[in-house]
Parts: C-alpha cells; sequence; structure tokens
C-alpha cells in the first residue's frame, strides 16, 4: 500500500513544482497548496499502513483490542495542517498585496522585476521588447 | 610630497584640559604601580600566575602570567599609556567626543596588556582581535574625513586578515598535537619543529606577526595610519600595538624557532622591511609620516633579530625593542605639540623654533641623539648591542649586518633631520607668535628624554633588571647578558663609528638625497598598496557581478536554481538505491484506494492544466477532499475531519482572494524551452521523492514512541483518542508553539490587509432570502456542534482544533450571508482578542504543573469520582479552539471588509 501512496506523493510534488515555476503567482499558491498536502500525505506514508483501524481505546478498555494504525504521524500531520493552512492564507494575502503594488500576476512583467530585483533585467527585457515589438 | 592636510582639526587646538582624560590617566598609573610591585620578584625569577575557566571544552582559560617578557612590554605599555593619557588630556581638549576617545584609549590598553600576560593561546587571540578592532576605532577616530575613515579600513583589513591567518595556525598547532598554554612551550619545541604541519603553522604565524608588524610586503597601511590623531600614533605605532607582532614571535620563539626556515624567512623579511622603511623616511615633508617609516625599519630591525639564536641576537631585540619605545614615543609626542602650538607639521613650513619651544627642542634632541646613537644615550648601547647580534646570526649574517648598518647610517641622518630642521634655521614669517607647550604635553617626551639619558648611562642595570628577565622568559638556555658603555675595541664599535659618519655624510647631501628618493618613489610602477587596492577593487567588482547574476529578479531563476542544486544534492547519494527501491504499486490491493488515488490524480491534473480561476479552485478542493478520505480509509479519523474542514475554509479564502485578481486567462504562455526544463525538474523531483519514500517505507519502523503513547494513553493521561491526548498532553509545548504561529499569521495578515486596501462602504452580499432565514438558525447549530466536537476530544475523533475550524466556518457562512457587521456585533468582541486570550489560557493551564512542581504543561488531574476525573489538558483544549477561532475569523472579517 505504501509504493501506491508514494507514487501519489511523487505526482502531487510534481504538480506543486511544476505550478511554481509557472511564474504566474495564484498558481504559485496552488502549486505550494499542492506541496503541503503531499508533504502531509509523505509523512502519513511514512509511519506505515500496515494496520487500519483507528487509534482509539474503546470504551471500557484501558488499552488497545486490536493493533491500531500509526498514532504519532497523525499527530504530526494535524498541526501540520493547520500551520499549512495559515501559511496559505498569509501567502494570499500577500499575493494580494503584491497585485495592488505591482499591477501584475506576471512574475517576469517589468513593475514586478523592479520590486524584486535591482532592474538589470528589466533593462535587458525592455530593450529586446523595444527592438522586437511592432506596435 | 605629503597628501595629508597638516593640520585637520586645527579648529579644536585650543587651551584648557579634559577632565576626563586627567581623571583616567589614574588607570594607567594605577597598573604601572602594580607592576612596578611585582617587578623585583619577576627579576628574581618568580612568576605569577592565575587562572579561571571559561570554555574548558574548546581548552579556552582565562589564564594570565606575569614573567619578564610580560613584564618588560606591561611596563612600556602601562608607562606610555600614562603619559600619553595626561598628553591628549590637552591636545584633545576642547573635541567634541573626548569621551570617547578615552574610551578607546584605555580599552586599547587593556587588550594590549591582555595580549602580553595571556598564558592561553585562544585568549591571546582575543586580545589580539581586541587590539585590531580598537586600533580601527582610533585610526578612523576623526570619523567625518573619508581618507581617515579609507586609512583605518585599510588597517583592520590587512591586520584582520592577518588575524585570521593567525587563528588558522592555532588550529593547526592543535591538530599537530601542541598545547594552548604559552607556558608549557618551553620543551615541546622539537615535537612541534619535527611535525610535518610545521610549515604551514609557521606560514599561519607568521602572516599574522607580518600584518600586525607592518613587515614588507604588509607595511603599507602604517604611514597611512598616521591618519589617527598623534598621541594615538604615539601609543599604538611606536610604543604597543605594532610590537604586538613581535611579542608573538618571541613567544612563538622557543616552539617553532631554531629552523632553518625560521631564521632564514625572519632575517630576510626583517631586513629589507628595515632598509625599505629606513630609505623612505628620507621623502615626505609631514613629519609624522617620516616618523612613520622609520617606525617601519625598526621594527624590521626587531623582526631580523629574532630570527636568531644566538644569545646576543635576543638580547639586541629586546634591547632595541626598550630603546625604541623610548625615543619614538616621545618624537611623535613632540612633534603633536610642534603640532598643536604651530598648527603645522611639514618639514619646509617650519624652522627655528627653539627660542620659542626650548622645552621641547630638549626633549626632541635627547630623543634625536638616542635614535641617531650617539655615545652616552640609550640609541647608542642598543646599536652596540644590535651589531653584536648581527654578526652572530646564524643565517645571512652578512646580509644583516650590512642591512643593519645602512639602516642606522639612515636613521641617524633622519634624526638630524628631524631635530635640525624645524628648531634651527630661519623661522619661516608665517608660524606667527609660537609658545610653549602646556605642562601636560611636556611632560612625557621630558621624562623619556632623560631616560634615555639615564639608561645610556646605567646599562648595566637594564640589563639586569629588564632585558635579561625579558630574554630568559622565552629562551631559557641565556647566557648572562650585561650591557655596558664600552665592550673593549672591537668589530660592534667599528661599525658604531661607520654608522655615525655615513649618517653625517647623508644628513650633509640630505637635500639631495631626499629629492632623489621622493622622486624615485613616485616613479614606482608597482607598490604593495596599489596591489592591495588593486585586489579590493577586483574583489569588489566580482561580488557586485555575481551579485547581479543570481539576484536578477526572476522568480522562476531563483526557483529553477533552488531545485536543481536540491535535487542534484539528493540525488547524487541516493541515485544508485533510487532504481532499486523504485516499483510498481500492487494494485490489486483495496479498490478503494486505489479508486481513491486516481481521483486525486485527476484533480491534481485539472489544478495544473486549468485555465479557469474556479475549475482551479475546484480542482484543489478535489484533491484535499480525496486526500481526506484517503486519511480515513487508512484509520486516521481526527487529520480527516481536520483536512476536510480545512479544505473547506481554503476554498472560501482563496476564491475571496482570487476573485479580486486577474483572471488565469490573461496568464502569458512561455515558451517552450521554459516549459520543457520546468517540466523535466517536475518530474525529476517526483520521480525522486516517490522513490526515496518507496525506499524508506521497505525498512522496518521502530514503534516504541507509539507503543509507550498506546500504553499511557488512558492509564497516564485519562484519554482515549490518542492522537489528541499526543497533541493537548504528551505533546502540549509543541501545540501552544503552533497555535502562537497560526495567531501570528493571522494578526499579520490582517496588518498586511488592513495596509494594502481602502475599505468599501458597502459590501457585497448574496441577496437570498432563504440563505439569510436559515443562516441564523444554522449557525447556532454549528456553534454547539463545534462546542460538541472540544468537549469530546479527549475520547473521540474531535478536539480543539476540529471544533474551531468548525466554528470559523459557521461564521463564515453568516459573513457570506448577512455580511461582516453583523458577525462582529454577534462576536462582540474583536477576533483579535479572542486568539489573544485563547494564547494566554493555553498557557495559564501549564501553570499548575508548575505549582505541583512538575515541568511546565504537566497535565494535573483532580479525582472527582471513582472513574470521573477533570484536569488541565481540557483548559488547554478550550485555549487552543479560541486562538484557532479567533486567528482565522479575524483574517475572513478583513478580508470581507475590503
Amino acid at each position: 500500500m505504501e509504493a501506491l501512496l508514494a507514487c501519489l506523493v511523487g505526482l502531487l510534488f510534481a504538480a506543486g513544482i511544476y505550478l511554481m515555476l509557472s511564474g504566474v503567482l495564484v498558481r504559485f499558491v496552488f502549486g505550494l497548496s499542492l506541496i503541503s498536502n503531499a508533504v502531509n500525505l509523505l509523512i502519513f506514508t511514512a509511519g506505515r499502513l500496515e494496520n487500519l483501524h483507528p487509534p482509539l481505546i474503546a470504551e471500557g478498555q484501558t488499552t488497545l483490542s486490536v493493533p491500531a494504525s500509526n498514532a504519532l504521524p497523525q499527530a504530526l500531520i494535524l498541526t501540520a495542517i493547520v500551520i499549512g493552512f495559515a501559511m496559505v492564507t498569509f501567502l494570499l494575502v500577500l499575493l494580494n498585496g503584491a497585485y495592488l503594488r505591482t499591477g501584475t500576476q506576471d512574475t517576469d512583467d517589468p513593475p514586478f522585476l523592479d520590486e524584486t530585483g535591482d532592474g538589470s533585467l528589466h533593462a535587458a527585457s525592455a530593450a529586446r521588447s523595444g527592438e522586437s515589438d511592432p506596435s | 610630497m605629503s597628501e595629508e592636510m597638516a593640520n585637520p582639526h586645527g579648529s579644536h587646538h585650543h587651551g584648557g584640559a579634559s577632565k576626563t582624560g586627567l581623571f583616567s590617566t589614574a588607570l594607567p598609573l594605577l597598573l604601572f604601580a602594580g607592576l612596578c610591585t611585582a617587578w623585583p620578584a619577576v627579576v628574581r625569577g618568580e612568576v605569577f600566575q592565575v587562572q579561571w575557566p571559561w570554555m574548558p571544552s574548546i581548552d579556552l582559560y582565562l589564564r594570565f602570567r606575569l614573567d619578564g617578557l610580560s613584564l618588560l612590554f606591561g611596563l612600556i605599555v602601562t608607562g606610555a599609556g600614562v603619559f600619553v593619557s595626561l598628553y591628549s588630556s590637552s591636545y584633545m581638549a576642547g573635541h567634541p567626543h573626548t569621551n570617547r576617545f578615552f574610551f578607546f584609549l584605555h580599552a586599547f590598553m587593556i587588550s594590549m596588556l591582555g595580549v602580553v600576560t595571556a598564558d592561553n593561546l585562544l585568549l591571546l587571540f582575543v586580545f589580539w582581535e581586541g587590539t585590531t578592532v580598537f586600533s580601527y576605532l582610533l585610526i578612523g577616530f576623526e570619523n567625518e574625513s573619508e581618507t581617515a575613515r579609507d586609512n583605518a579600513r585599510q588597517a583592520i583589513l590587512v591586520t584582520g586578515a592577518g588575524g585570521l591567518a593567525l587563528l588558522v595556525g592555532i588550529f593547526l598547532l592543535k591538530a599537530a598535537g601542541g598545547s594552548f598554554t604559552l607556558s608549557q612551550w618551553v620543551d615541546a619545541g622539537d615535537q612541534i619543529r619535527g611535525h610535518g604541519l610545521y610549515p604551514f603553522i609557521f606560514l599561519s604565524v607568521l602572516l599574522g606577526a607580518t600584518t600586525k608588524s607592518a613587515q614588507f610586503p604588509f607595511h603599507f597601511w602604517l604611514p597611512n595610519a598616521m591618519s589617527a590623531p598623534t598621541p594615538i600614533s604615539a601609543f599604538l605605532h611606536a610604543a604597543t600595538m605594532v610590537k604586538a607582532g613581535i611579542y608573538l614571535l618571541m613567544r612563538f620563539h622557543p616552539l617553532l624557532g631554531g629552523t632553518p626556515l625560521w631564521m632564514g624567512t625572519l632575517v630576510v623579511i626583517g631586513g629589507v622591511t628595515a632598509l625599505w622603511g629606513a630609505v623612505q623616511a628620507l621623502a615626505p615633508c609631514d613629519l609624522k609620516r617620516v616618523l612613520a617609516y622609520t617606525t617601519i625599519m625598526a621594527l624590521g630591525v626587531l623582526t631580523m633579530f629574532l630570527g636568531g639564536q644566538a644569545t646576543a641576537s635576543l638580547t639586541a631585540a629586546a634591547t632595541f625593542l626598550l630603546v625604541h619605545a623610548l625615543y619614538k614615543a616621545s618624537l611623535f609626542l613632540a612633534v603633536g605639540s610642534i603640532d598643536h602650538q604651530t598648527g603645522t607639521r611639514e618639514l619646509d613650513r617650519l624652522g627655528g623654533l627653539w627660542r620659542q619651544m626650548p622645552l621641547t627642542a630638549l626633549a626632541v634632541a635627547a630623543a634625536a641623539m638616542s635614535m641617531a646613537g650617539f655615545p652616552l644615550f640609550f640609541g647608542f648601547i642598543g646599536k652596540e648591542i644590535m651589531y653584536k647580534g648581527a654578526l652572530t646570526e646564524d643565517m645571512f649574517p652578512a646580509f644583516a649586518t650590512t642591512a643593519a648598518v645602512l639602516s642606522n647610517a639612515l636613521m641617524t641622518a633622519v634624526s638630524g633631520i628631524i631635530f635640525l630642521g624645524p628648531f634651527f634655521g630661519r623661522r619661516p614669517k608665517e608660524l606667527g607668535q609660537v609658545s610653549e607647550a602646556p605642562l601636560t604635553m611636556r611632560l612625557g617626551p621630558a621624562v623619556m628624554g632623560i631616560l634615555g639619558i639615564v639608561f645610556g648611562i646605567i646599562p648595566w642595570w637594564v640589563s639586569a633588571n629588564l632585558i635579561e628577565p625579558a630574554v630568559r622568559a622565552f629562551n631559557p638556555a641565556t647566557e648572562q647578558i650585561r650591557l655596558s658603555l664600552y665592550h673593549g675595541i672591537n668589530a660592534p664599535l667599528f661599525l658604531s663609528i661607520a654608522t655615525l659618519t655615513l649618517g653625517g655624510l647623508i644628513y650633509f647631501f640630505r637635500r639631495v638625497a631626499r629629492k632623489v628618493t621622493a622622486a624615485a618613489m613616485d616613479r614606482l610602477p608597482v607598490t604593495t598598496e596599489r596591489l592591495y587596492q588593486g585586489s579590493l577593487d577586483l574583489f569588489l567588482k566580482t561580488a557586485v557581478g555575481v551579485t547581479r547574476r543570481l539576484q536578477n529578479g526572476s522568480l522562476h531563476a531563483y526557483m529553477s536554481l533552488i531545485f536543481i542544486v536540491t535535487i542534484a544534492a539528493v540525488a547524487w547519494p541516493w541515485i544508485g538505491d533510487a532504481l532499486s527501491a523504485l516499483r510498481i504499486p500492487d494494485m490489486g490491493g483495496a479498490v478503494a484506494a486505489v479508486g481513491l488515488s486516481g481521483l486525486i490524480a485527476a484533480a491534481t491534473a485539472v489544478v495544473v492544466t486549468a485555465k479557469n480561476r474556479l475549475a482551479a479552485i475546484g480542482g484543489l478542493g478535489g484533491v484535499g477532499a480525496g486526500i481526506a478520505l484517503t486519511f480515513l480509509l487508512f484509520g486516521a479519523p481526527d487529520i480527516a475531519l481536520t483536512q476536510l474542514l480545512v479544505e473547506t475554509l481554503t476554498v472560501i479564502i482563496v476564491s475571496l482572494v482570487l476573485l479580486r485578481l486577474p483572471p488565469l486567462e490573461e496568464a502569458k504562455k512561455r515558451p517552450a524551452p521554459r516549459r520543457a526544463l520546468d517540466a523535466a525538474l517536475s518530474l525529476a523531483a517526483g520521480l525522486l521523492i516517490a522513490s526515496l519514500l518507496m525506499g524508506v517505507t521497505q525498512h522496518p519502523l521502530d514503534r516504541s514512541l507509539t507503543e509507550f503513547f498506546e500504553n499511557n494513553s488512558y492509564a497516564a493521561a485519562h484519554g482515549r483518542n490518542i492522537v489528541n491526548v499526543i497533541l493537548v498532553d504528551f505533546r502540549s509545548l509543541d501545540t501552544l508553539g503552533e497555535i502562537t504561529v497560526v495567531v501570528l499569521a493571522s494578526l499579520g495578515g490582517v496588518a498586511l490587509i488592513r495596509n494594502f486596501a481602502r475599505q468599501t462602504e458597502e459590501s457585497d452580499q448574496i441577496q437570498s432570502v432563504i440563505l439569510k432565514t436559515t443562516a441564523l438558525l444554522m449557525v447556532g447549530v454549528i456553534i454547539v456542534f463545534a462546542a460538541y466536537l472540544l468537549l469530546r476530544g479527549h475520547h473521540e475523533p474531535g478536539g480543539g482544533f476540529a471544533g474551531a475550524l468548525v466554528a470559523a466556518t459557521a461564521f463564515a457562512l453568516f459573513g457570506i450571508a448577512e455580511g461582516p457587521d453583523k458577525v462582529r456585533r454577534a462576536v462582540r468582541v474583536r477576533p483579535a482578542v479572542i486568539a489573544m486570550a485563547g494564547l494566554a489560557m493555553a498557557g495559564a493551564a501549564g501553570l499548575p504543573g508548575l505549582l505541583a512542581a512538575s515541568p511546565f504543561l504537566t497535565g494535573v488531574w483532580w479525582n472527582i469520582t471513582s472513574d470521573i476525573a477533570v484536569g488541565t489538558p481540557i483548559l488547554f483544549d478550550i485555549g487552543v479552539f479560541l486562538a484557532v477561532f479567533g486567528a482565522i475569523l479575524a483574517v475572513l472579517l478583513a478580508l470581507e471588509e475590503t
């Protein structure tokens, strides 16, 4: 079973990284969200998936009567989910602010490059577009 | 000839004395007195030691030792410190930053004393760097002047680099088996000298010493350091700091000395430095610069003699150390007096001062005669022992003697220039009325001049009480040393006579000599200073170029670089196992799992390829829901619940933000090569991680921690939901940190929202009667459910997080239906306050544990009946609930309101 989920984790990572490289800020946030999910799944799979019973002690018992799934990764993942959510929320707010400040979503646009770099790339791309742009 | 202004700070040269200066002179005076009380014992051969531990794990102890060498240096440092401090109280009077000046001055003095008394090598290094830093601050004291700043930076770069080299040498010494305790080195020398690392240790220590003591080719910073106020030059560059390198070589002598490498290198470097410094001393017009070059010469001579093994060479070094300190400090202070009184220190603008400044003239006379090496002055003694030492050098005695004779002859000429020039001859009219310097400024040169004469007449007292204990401290096999006025008709005497004659000749032809030297210096194609400047410029240019390359602003460039490097670094060791770990998953197993995986894969494809915002959000929600179902399938109900709730809230918040941004269809399509690169990187990363995970899961897992939690969850923590018990009891500190992060993110987000956007007067509400009427009812029910989830969490799936998410979703629904104002009124308290109250409560839930004498956050339980118990974890969980709820609500409302 772990192999199946491992393939899924790999797929989610690949999709997430592709989106993060796309250059559009919204897609970046999507990619980060996918990677966040992938990491949770990774931790879950690493805890091994032999037993399918939830780690809940039955009423009247003092310990587990059947072998249960690994409780420790579940605790870690729970906190990871909530923190991941907080992070994505913060990122979205930043995204909004970046759009309001630069007026563009595309990270290769000049207003964006002016904010993040020293302007050299902007000058280079402006020169190129000035040459090739007929309009 | 000189590029520096003659009197850059004439504006503050007026009378009066700084009280700080006068009072702070007490410090060096007390230290000097203390050293004097220990003096007789040290002469007898006793040693004073004191030790405290500092960092024993790295062999660093606060270990101080006073032996003959430390005493000699200590007396020079504190004695010069007394006079310089006194002098500066008048010289720096009226300067806006006198307090800072005296702080730096005395801090430097303490560092220097630390260098000469430290018995632990690392401790010595700490004080060494202290002298580097304080000399930087002192050289650049006139920090308004760009020249001063540049010169200070030059000094710290050169001496600092040398300090780093010294540190490398220290660790190489440790690797070679040497001890960090200097006093133990006397016997350990042979082991280190024969070790393979010896040349590197020697080279590193040499770099440290030669940069500090301005040896060729690192001498160029010293003349530029004359930007410092004159009393600082007298202290640092005559008496103390530049001698630190010499001290270092002396201390390392028993450990590293005696090999041909040591002897040959030191003699050659020292000799070259001495000649170079002496020749260049003829050129400048600025008196201070002349003195700087003569200091370089003196340091070269000292280095040259430390390359010897015989008692005579080492005695020559120790003696000349004292000789030079006395006359050079005196000369610097006197030049400062001239500058203070006349406003200039250019040789061509000074003359005939002996009538107006007779006492200063006398002091300069004494110092100059000592420098020239006339009999009855201490300098003569120094020269005699120098020639004796040069002739008995083991390596290159001829070179050493020639260098010594030539440089001393030049010194004689220069001493004539310094003394006879400003004080005799025709007095230029521009000088105006000149008065004698105040007492505080005259005292230092006067006392030092008198000492120069006294020591010249009774040298045997000096040798017995100062020189011999010093030399014996680092070279125990010393024969008895006796300096006297007359050693008989021998080679050193003839050489002395030859020196004086040659010096007199050079002085006679001084105008020609100075013109020729100045012209030759100007014509030099390459100078060490230009090399330094060139390499610094090259370094800076490279840094700018690299930064421009790497930090060009393109997010794609940064990310692809990070991914490429990370993938390469992880794949490099793993690539062999990766191929064996990868396997096709067994599809025959749980059908549900396979089906879910297919669903998640499809949803991921939608997210990646979607051109429509809503489709992408839908895909994202699908992925999240699929994963939640996966968790549920594999026996993890708590996280399935949390994942589903978070997914709902994510969709709400993503929608709120995305609908204000331009649609995805407008995004530019990237060129194919770039998309190919992105695809390749993603595929590589995905394969790598999948294979890593497959490889990891093929090994057995250590379940001891899990078993501990399973066994103790009910027995010790009264909880049947093991996951929740881990979160709020066993690992509650981690959870406390986590809710702090959530609250911080929320507060930061709210601040950003408020910063970037304007308030809208009216919010767009959904005009749906059904939603409005049912919303309030539903919200009530959902809140009750949230409370239920919170309270049952300890025994069943649920808990603070799930409850908070449900409650936040309820208010999100309410906000969509009625608008943010109604929500605020319903909640009454500000969401940020709720969040902080939650944090406080979670923290307070940890206090009963402290009261019960256990660590913070230990669960404390009170048994109400035999099988019902109430404890602090529920309080903690309520705190978690409030914190997460408040945080989410704050961001939601802020987003809805703008």
